[in-house]
C-alpha cells in the first residue's frame, strides 16, 4: 500500500505538464542520442548535464529530463545496430547479431518494430522491479555503517574491473587513475592541499564532469578523424513500417525471462547494461539450442538482447539510487548529475527526498510509453537522423561539450583538462584500458576514502574493523569473487565479435 | 606487445612520482588515524602493482593509424587547445566556426563542405544556446576592451 500511495504522490509531479514536456523532449533526444554512432547514453547524457546545470532546472526537472535521455538513448541504440550493424552505444552490440541479418533479408522495419517492444517490455518491468526492489533495499542500507561503504565501494571497482574488461591488471589500472585523480584538491578532513603541484586551479579538484565530457565524447572526435567516418553510411533501405503480431508473440517468453535476466545483471553494482543483454542473448541462446537459427535474424535473437539491455538499465537506477554506487557507466554519469544537483544518494533520500525519488519513477513510466509511442510509428525519423554525416555530427558534439563545460566555471583551465581527458581517453581505449573504472574513480574517490577515515576513526586505527560486521565480509567476499573468477570464466564468458561481412 | 610494455613504464614511473608528492602531503593537527597520506600512497602503489603487470605480460598491439592520421589528431588537439584559449577574448562565433571547420576537414577531407559545416555550426549552435537555451554567450570580442588588455592581467592574477 505504500508503494502505491508513494506512486500517487509521483505521478502528482510527472504528470505536470511542464515535467510531461521535459520527459517528452528527454525520449526525443535520447532517442537521437542512442541513435547516432559514436554518441552513446554516457557522452549523450555528460554532454547535456553542464547544460542542464546551467538553465537552472530544478533537482527533479533535471533528473526527469536526464533519466528519459538515459531511456531514450537504451531504446535508439538498437537503431543503428539494426540498420547500420554499428551498435550506436556498448550495450546495444549483442543487437547486431542478428538484427542485422534480419535487416538484411528486407525486415528491417520488422526488426525495428520487435526491437522497440522488446525495449519497452524490458524497461516497464524494470521500472516496476525498481519500484519494488529500491524501497526494500533502501531499508537495507541504513545497516551501512563507513566499513560496509568502504567494501562496496570495493566492490562496485572490482565487478566494473572484472566483468567489463578483458585484462584485470588494466581495469585495476584505470580504477587507481581514477581515485588519484579524485585525491587532487583540498582534503576534506584537514583543509590542506594535496597534490596540486601548487596549481590554484586544482585546488577545488577537477570537476568530474570535464573528465566525463573530455574522456567520453572529446575522445570519441579522435576516433572519428582516425576512421575519417567511414563507418557512418546507411545501406539498408527502410520502406513501410508494419507490426510483426507473429514475430512479437513468438518472443513473448524470451522477452520476459530476458527481462528479469537483465534486471538482476543491472542490479550488480558495477556490471551494468553491457552485461544484461549479453547474458540475456546467451541464456536465450542456449535454451533455443542449435535449431533455434540464433545470429541469422530470428526475433527471438532481437527480442532477447533488446528486453535484457533496457531492463538492465533499469535495474542499474536500484544501486545508484538506495547505495550512491552505480551499476554501469551511464549510470555513473548519472550519478554526477545528482552529486551535480547537490543531492546525496542513499536510504535517505527515500526518506528525505520522496518527491525527487517517486517522481523520477513516476515519470519514467509515463516515458517509457512516450518511448514506445516513439519507437514503433514513429521509427522512421529516428532512422533519417542516420543520415546526418559524421563531419556535421563531430564538430557540433565538440562544441556543444567545449560551451557546457565553459558555462560551467568560465574557466579556459576546464577546457584545457577537458582536451587532456579526451587524448587521455583515446591512449586508453585503444590500449583496450576501460574508462568507465576512472570515471567511477574520481566520482567515488573522495567518499571511499571519507569511508575509510571514519572507519578507521570509529576503531581507533584497527584494520580489522573492516572486517567486522556479516554485511562488509560478504561484500569483501563478493568484491575479490567478482575480480578473481573472471580471469577463469574468461574462456566462457568471451565477448563475441561484431560480424563483418 | 611494445605499447603496453610502454605505457606500463610510463604508468609505473607516474605512480612512483604520485606515491613520492604523497609523502610530501603536509598533515594538520586535525589527525586522524588514517591521514591525508595513507589513501593516495595505497592508491599509487596499486597502480605500481598493475603496471608491472602490464611490463610482465602484455596484451598484444592494438592497431595503431598511420603517420598520417597521426598528423591529423596532432592537429585536431593543438586546434582545440587554441579554441580553449581564444574563446574568451575572441567570442563565440569566429573562434568556433575556425576549430568546426578544422575538425569537419579532418573527418571528411572536403574543404567546401568543412567551411560550410564550421559556418553553420557556429551560427546554429550560437542562436540555440543563445535563445532557446538562455545561456548568456558573447558573440564577438568587445571592441570597448581590447582583449589583449585583459589577458596578461587574468593570467597574471591567476598565477
Amino acid at each position: 500500500m505504500d508503494t502505491l500511495a508513494n506512486l500517487a504522490l509521483g505521478f502528482s509531479i510527472a504528470l505536470s505538464p511542464y515535467t510531461l514536456m521535459l520527459a517528452v523532449i528527454g525520449c526525443f533526444l535520447g532517442t537521437i542520442i542512442g541513435a547516432l554512432p559514436g554518441l552513446g547514453p554516457s557522452n549523450g547524457v555528460a554532454i547535456l548535464i553542464p547544460l542542464t546545470f546551467s538553465l537552472g532546472l530544478d533537482a527533479t526537472s533535471a533528473l526527469v529530463l536526464m533519466t528519459a535521455v538515459y531511456y531514450g538513448a537504451m531504446y535508439g541504440g538498437r537503431i543503428s545496430s539494426i540498420l547500420l550493424n554499428i551498435p550506436g552505444d556498448e550495450p546495444a552490440l549483442m543487437t547486431t547479431l542478428d538484427g542485422y541479418p534480419m535487416a538484411r533479408q528486407g525486415r528491417a522495419g520488422d526488426a525495428l518494430v520487435l526491437s522497440g517492444v522488446a525495449s519497452f517490455v524490458g524497461a516497464f518491468l524494470a521500472t516496476i522491479g525498481l519500484m519494488l526492489l529500491a524501497p526494500l533495499l533502501a531499508r537495507v542500507a541504513y545497516f551501512f555503517g563507513p566499513a560496509e561503504y568502504f567494501a562496496l565501494y570495493l566492490l562496485a571497482f572490482c565487478t566494473l574491473g572484472g566483468m567489463a574488461s578483458n585484462n584485470q591488471a588494466k581495469a585495476a589500472m584505470a580504477s587507481c587513475l581514477g581515485l588519484a585523480i579524485a585525491m587532487v584538491g583540498v582534503d576534506n578532513n584537514s583543509g590542506m592541499p594535496r597534490l596540486t603541484g601548487g596549481n590554484m586551479h586544482l585546488m577545488d579538484g577537477i570537476d568530474f564532469l570535464v573528465a566525463i565530457v573530455g574522456l567520453f565524447a572529446i575522445a570519441e572526435v579522435f576516433f572519428f578523424i582516425e576512421s575519417h567516418g567511414k563507418d557512418s553510411s546507411i545501406g539498408i533501405k527502410l520502406d513501410r513500417v508494419t507490426i510483426p503480431w507473429k514475430d512479437i508473440g513468438k518472443s513473448k517468453w524470451t522477452m520476459l525471462r530476458s527481462s528479469v535476466v537483465g534486471f538482476f545483471a543491472g542490479v550488480l553494482p558495477g556490471a551494468g547494461a553491457s552485461l544484461g543483454s549479453f547474458l540475456a542473448y546467451m541464456s536465450e541462446k542456449s535454451i533455443a539450442g542449435p535449431k533455434g537459427g540464433f545470429g541469422t535474424g530470428v526475433p527471438q535473437g532481437i527480442a532477447a538482447p533488446e528486453a535484457g539491455n533496457n531492463s538492465a538499465a533499469g535495474g542499474a537506477l536500484v544501486p545508484m539510487l538506495t547505495l550512491g554506487v552505480p551499476g554501469s557507466g551511464t549510470t555513473a554519469v548519472l550519478l554526477a548529475l545528482l552529486m551535480t544537483l547537490n543531492i546525496t544518494p542513499g536510504p535517505t533520500l527515500f526518506t528525505d527526498r520522496p518527491e525527487v525519488v517517486w517522481g523520477l519513477i513516476a515519470s519514467l513510466l509515463i516515458a517509457n510509453f512516450v518511448l514506445l509511442l516513439m519507437n514503433v510509428p514513429m521509427v522512421k525519423i529516428f532512422v533519417k537522423v542516420l543520415t546526418v554525416p559524421a563531419w556535421v555530427l563531430l564538430p557540433g558534439v565538440t562544441m556543444i561539450s567545449f560551451v557546457g563545460i565553459y558555462s560551467l566555471s568560465g574557466s579556459y583551465f576546464d577546457l584545457l583538462l577537458m582536451v587532456a581527458f579526451g587524448v587521455l581517453g583515446y591512449v586508453l581505449r585503444k590500449l583496450d584500458i576501460p574508462t568507465v573504472p576512472v570515471i567511477l574513480g574520481i566520482l567515488l574517490g573522495g567518499h571511499m576514502e571519507d569511508a575509510l577515515r571514519r572507519a578507521m576513526v570509529i576503531s581507533d586505527g584497527d584494520i580489522f574493523y573492516l572486517l567486522s560486521s556479516p554485511i562488509s565480509i560478504g561484500l569483501w567476499i563478493a568484491a575479490v569473487a567478482g575480480f578473481v573468477a573472471p580471469m577463469f570464466l574468461r574462456g566462457l564468458l568471451k565477448k563475441p565479435q561484431r560480424i563483418t561481412d | 606487445m611494445a605499447s603496453d610494455r610502454i605505457f606500463g613504464l610510463v604508468a609505473l614511473f607516474a605512480a612512483l612520482a604520485y606515491i613520492a608528492s604523497a609523502t610530501q602531503i603536509q598533515t594538520s593537527f586535525l589527525a586522524d588515524p588514517v591521514g591525508p597520506k595513507a589513501f593516495p600512497i595505497l592508491i599509487g602503489s596499486v597502480a605500481a602493482l598493475c603496471a608491472l603487470v602490464m611490463i610482465v605480460r602484455p596484451d598484444p598491439d592494438p592497431e595503431w593509424p598511420a603517420r598520417r592520421t597521426f598528423i591529423a589528431l596532432f592537429v585536431a588537439v593543438v586546434v582545440l587547445v587554441a579554441y580553449a584559449y581564444s574563446l574568451k577574448p575572441f567570442g563565440f562565433i569566429i573562434p568556433t566556426a575556425i576549430t568546426a571547420a578544422v575538425l569537419s576537414y579532418q573527418i571528411s577531407s572536403r574543404v567546401v563542405a568543412a567551411a560550410l559545416s564550421g559556418a553553420g555550426l557556429s551560427v546554429g549552435l550560437f542562436l540555440l544556446f543563445k535563445y532557446a537555451l538562455g545561456l548568456g554567450l558573447v558573440p564577438l570580442p568587445h571592441m570597448s576592451e581590447p582583449p589583449a588588455a585583459v589577458a596578461p592581467a587574468e593570467i597574471g592574477a591567476e598565477d
